[in-house]
């Protein structure tokens, strides 16, 4: 008997140890670092100042100071506020776009399924900075498409307006990089409703807007949720995107945190900015979870 | 000696008692069967007995030694799976040499002895097929083909027949006591289908809630169930709220609740004012139009209700003029007859006096 | 327009919005003029400019090794997690594997460079990216492990044991067998992640040390010239191909840990 339990627990630990001890080293305590990082002073020259103090007259130990500061000043709740803006426009666009594309792959013939689901998959392998980089050339201003759309502009006596590096062409960036993330969950929800419900709501009176409206949409709420937590959460903390195709005012969190770190070399308010962030990405995924969890158990 | 003792086996899972201090002595050569509805603590007993759970306490022992401490792969013990758990990237081939291939048979004898058990369950053209392009009926023999090819001491099944269609159950049924009998090793058969075993086995032991509720030959469990539980599980009965009005040495006089008074088989230790039921098969019970039909001791009139009729039998509910209900059964032996009688139709029901059980609630 | 037609024109456009901006990439690598504006001819100049770049190749390389190294440990790493996020229901370590996949990955970045530099004492390099490359690959290794042995009947493992197979014997011949195809969709994924990762890199390469993502970046960042279009016409050959490779060894895999 005791033979038995033991290769049991020798075995557990031979598989699950390896990637639970270089998951707890490379990823538990650096995002502990993180934390208590958050809490201590600036470096003289960048970094964090030393925890206990060696030169009189220095500031060490551990402050609340970086978390005043960032109330203190209102820019950087703004920056947050802006920031779930473009997550919540480019989630809604993601959605609109997905929908259709996801009904259209669901209701078609089983054989064209996985290659339709394929095609939307393709681009997605592709780096995400040539995807960026393909809208600088399309939103660059001697482009064929600037060039039309401000030719259309003009017949309504507007101005020329710059496409690239501009909020418009940040939104329509996070949207080309993140559309594979709605369409494949809300995919893989719509293909499991069965299509005899809809059969029978026709049959019971419905047209196609109540179908659509009454059965379709309520199901495929799980698949909505799951869409746009894949989409909101990334766009939350990008800075790669505003970086190269905003303006100089599309700042958006990842932009703060990224000069934080790199730039300014703050690496105390680095933390506390991406500590709340941590803060903002745990609570939206609580609140899809819930909500996801409540239309199952209606 | 018994080839597998299980001696006082509890098997506890928090506060649930899945399996209550069970005794059970299975003999070498017998097909054994542990009958009873799903959560009974069939299955945990036949895990145990496999060794993929460990008794919390009390013993099991085959051929006298006890098997704590052997891990599963060491015991002469096979399993049949409910679900058949073909190894799907292996053939048929692979799947039954998996065994001999685990005991270190060389190969000449693993190519003899997969031929034989396949031959034996006829399946020797599909060696070279894998377990998805087989049908249930073939996957269930492949199952078993593996379980029996390097001959365990025992081989067991745990509902094996569960996932096949109605009609292959009952040919597979007979094949299964053919093979058996054939093999010459001891099953021990798992079912929560009283029919099945009822069937197959030797001997039954019929499972509640943990514990064995009554062990024995298949016609004994039938007829002369030891308990109201065994007496609903096995077979279709009427249950009758009873109390004993006299208990002489050779009958029984009851009393039943919207029924009047009947006579019973005496049963030792009744007395006189205890409750409990009786239990009355429904192919003991006769029904007929006119009173002059039934000379039975037991009588009453009443109403058809409903029937049921499946062919060869139609079922009638009849509700008696006194408010108690019963159920009889009629063959439909007469050529072209359906059924004697419709709904509503006024008809007597009766039992000889040595029909019908009382058994404690 | 009835509703089937309707959905077909959407879909349409949603198709064109996917392809169209990759496929001018494509084409203006071939074009004979240094502005991604406007088609004057075909031409092979951008990619021997390409081949010519020493920086580019350099990065190339460091690409390939990291992709290489950081793969083969995140697989090892990933299938362990994934049999024992299966086999033995842990708590935590679930969490630990999708969390870094889940998360903003500039969350990873900064928390790994501070870790780096504060507590390892780590000059960052190769090294420091491979290790970081390893921990998010890990999850999405993990999660198609995972996939696989959820799919599976699990009374294979005990029939196996109880025909007579040790716990390893079962693991060799019954659990790895069937996992196979898991395991190598999930390395393809790896490499493939790893080769395209920008941002977490971003963070936790050092100086003198680059990446191919890293060298566009820079490129896109101060001059951009077509010999961009043509290192990413090259990439996107390059993943096409790992993931049809991946595909085929698994086809569901892809989108299994999409899901």
């Amino acid at each position: 008997m005791i033979n038995l339990l033991n290769t049991t627990r020798v075995t557990k630990w031979l598989v699950s140890g390896p990637p639970f001890l270089y998951l707890t080293l490379f990823f538990l305590l650096p995002s502990l670092i993180m934390v208590v990082a958050s809490f201590r002073y600036p470096g003289d020259y960048g970094g964090l100042a030393p925890l206990f103090g060696v030169e009189p007259g220095k500031e060490t130990g551990l402050t609340l100071e970086t978390y005043r500061f960032f109330f203190s000043d209102f820019i950087y709740t703004q920056i947050f506020i802006k920031s779930f803006g473009v997550a919540m426009a480019s989630t809604l666009v993601c959605l609109l776009m997905a929908y259709p594309l996801a009904l259209l792959i669901a209701h078609s013939p089983r054989k064209h399924r996985d290659f339709m689901v394929l095609l939307v998959i393709l681009p997605f392998a592709s780096n995400f900075l040539i995807r960026v980089y393909a809208w600088m050339i399309i939103l660059g201003p001697q482009s064929a498409f600037s060039l039309a759309v401000n030719h259309l502009l003009g017949w309504f006596g507007i101005a020329p307006v710059p496409l690239l590096f501009s909020s418009f062409a940040v939104l329509v960036g996070m949207v080309y990089v993140h559309l594979p993330f709605m369409v494949l969950p809300l995919y893989t929800n719509l293909e499991k409703h069965d299509p005899v419900l809809l059969d029978a709501a026709q049959d019971l009176g419905a047209n196609a807007w109540n179908r659509f409206w009454k059965v379709t949409w309520p199901l495929s709420l799980p698949g909505v949720y799951s869409g746009a937590a894949l989409v909101f959460i990334p766009v939350l903390g990008m800075f790669a995107i505003p970086d190269i195709l905003g303006g100089t005012g599309d700042i958006l969190i990842g932009n703060l945190i990224k000069d934080q770190f790199l730039g300014t070399r703050d690496w105390p308010f680095g933390s506390t900015l991406s500590i709340m962030l941590t803060i903002a990405v745990l609570l939206l995924a609580g609140i899809t979870a819930m909500i996801s969890r409540q239309g199952v158990r209606q | 000696m018994a080839l597998l003792e299980i001696r006082n086996v509890t098997r506890r899972f928090g506060d649930l008692v899945a399996v209550d201090n069970v005794s059970i002595n299975i003999e070498a050569g017998e097909f054994f069967t542990l009958l009873g509805p799903s959560g009974c603590g069939k299955t945990t007993l036949l895990r145990m007995i496999a060794g993929f759970d460990l008794p919390d306490g009390g013993q099991i022992l085959l051929d006298g030694k006890d098997l704590a401490g052997t891990p599963p792969e060491k015991r002469p013990i096979h399993t049949v799976f409910q679900s058949y758990a073909l190894f799907p990237h292996m053939t048929v081939t692979g799947n039954v040499s998996f065994p001999l291939k685990m005991a270190g048979k060389s190969p000449d004898e693993i190519a003899v002895k997969v031929k034989e058990v396949l031959d034996l369950v006829h399946l020797s053209d599909k060696g070279e097929s894998f377990p998805h392009e087989l049908s249930g009926g073939q996957k269930q023999r492949v199952a078993l083909a593996r379980g029996l090819v390097n001959r365990p001491r025992l081989l067991m099944l745990d509902e094996p027949l569960g996932a096949l269609d109605a009609k292959l159950r009952e040919e597979m049924q007979i094949e299964l006591i053919t093979l058996q009998r054939d093999v010459g090793i001891t099953f021990v058969f798992v079912t929560h289908s009283q029919a099945e075993a009822l069937a197959l086995s030797h001997r039954i032991a019929v499972m509640n809630a943990g514990r064995i509720e009554q062990m024995d030959e298949p016609s004994k469990i039938y007829s002369f169930p030891v308990n109201r539980f065994v007496a609903d599980f096995i077979g279709r009965i009427n249950i009758l709220q009873a109390e004993v009005l006299e208990a002489a040495p050779d009958h029984l006089r009851i009393r039943i609740p919207g029924m009047g008074e009947v006579r019973a088989p005496a049963k030792t230790g009744a007395a006189r004012g205890q409750k409990g039921v009786l239990a009355l098969r429904p192919e003991q019970v006769r029904i007929a139009a006119k009173i002059d039909d039934v000379a039975d001791e037991n009588h009453f009139p009443g109403k058809v209700r409903d029937f049921l009729y499946v062919g060869d039998i139609t079922t009638y509910i009849v509700d008696l003029n006194n408010g108690a209900r019963i159920e009889a059964l009629l063959p439909n032996s007469a050529t072209g007859r359906a059924k004697f009688f419709e709904i509503g139709d006024a008809v007597k029901v009766a039992w000889p006096k040595d029909a019908g059980l009382f058994l404690n609630d | 327009m009835n509703r089937s037609s309707w959905l077909w024109s959407i879909s349409a456009l949603v198709y064109a919005f996917l392809y169209v901006p990759l496929i001018i990439v494509v084409v203006y690598s071939f074009n004979d003029s240094r502005l991604n504006a406007e088609w004057v001819g075909f031409t092979l100049n951008w990619y021997r400019v390409l081949f010519n770049d020493e920086q580019m190749i350099r990065a190339a390389v460091n690409s390939l090794t990291i992709a290489v190294v950081s793969g083969l440990v995140a697989t090892a790493l990933g299938t362990m997690a994934g049999i024992a996020i299966h086999r033995y229901k842990p708590k935590l370590l679930p969490f630990m594997v999708i969390t870094p996949v889940a998360m903003p990955e500039i969350l990873l970045g900064v928390s790994l460079l501070l870790f780096f530099i504060q507590v390892m004492n780590l000059t960052l390099g190769m090294l420091s990216i491979i290790i970081a490359h390893i921990t998010f690959c890990i999850g999405f290794v993990a999660i198609v492990v995972r996939a696989r042995l959820a799919g599976m009947d699990e009374s294979i493992f005990e029939a196996a044991r109880d025909l007579g197979a040790t716990p390893w014997q079962t693991f060799k011949l019954v659990t790895f067998p069937l996992i196979m195809p898991g395991v190598i969709a999930g390395a393809l994924m790896s490499f493939t992640l790893s080769i395209d990762d920008f941002v977490i890199t971003f963070f936790t390469v050092g100086v003198g040390v680059s990446t191919l993502p890293l060298q566009i970046y820079s490129m896109i960042k101060i001059a951009v010239t077509p010999e961009v279009n043509a290192v990413s016409t090259l990439l996107m050959l390059l993943t096409l191909t790992t993931i049809i490779i991946a595909s085929k060894f698994a086809p569901d895999t892809l989108r299994g840990a999409m899901k």
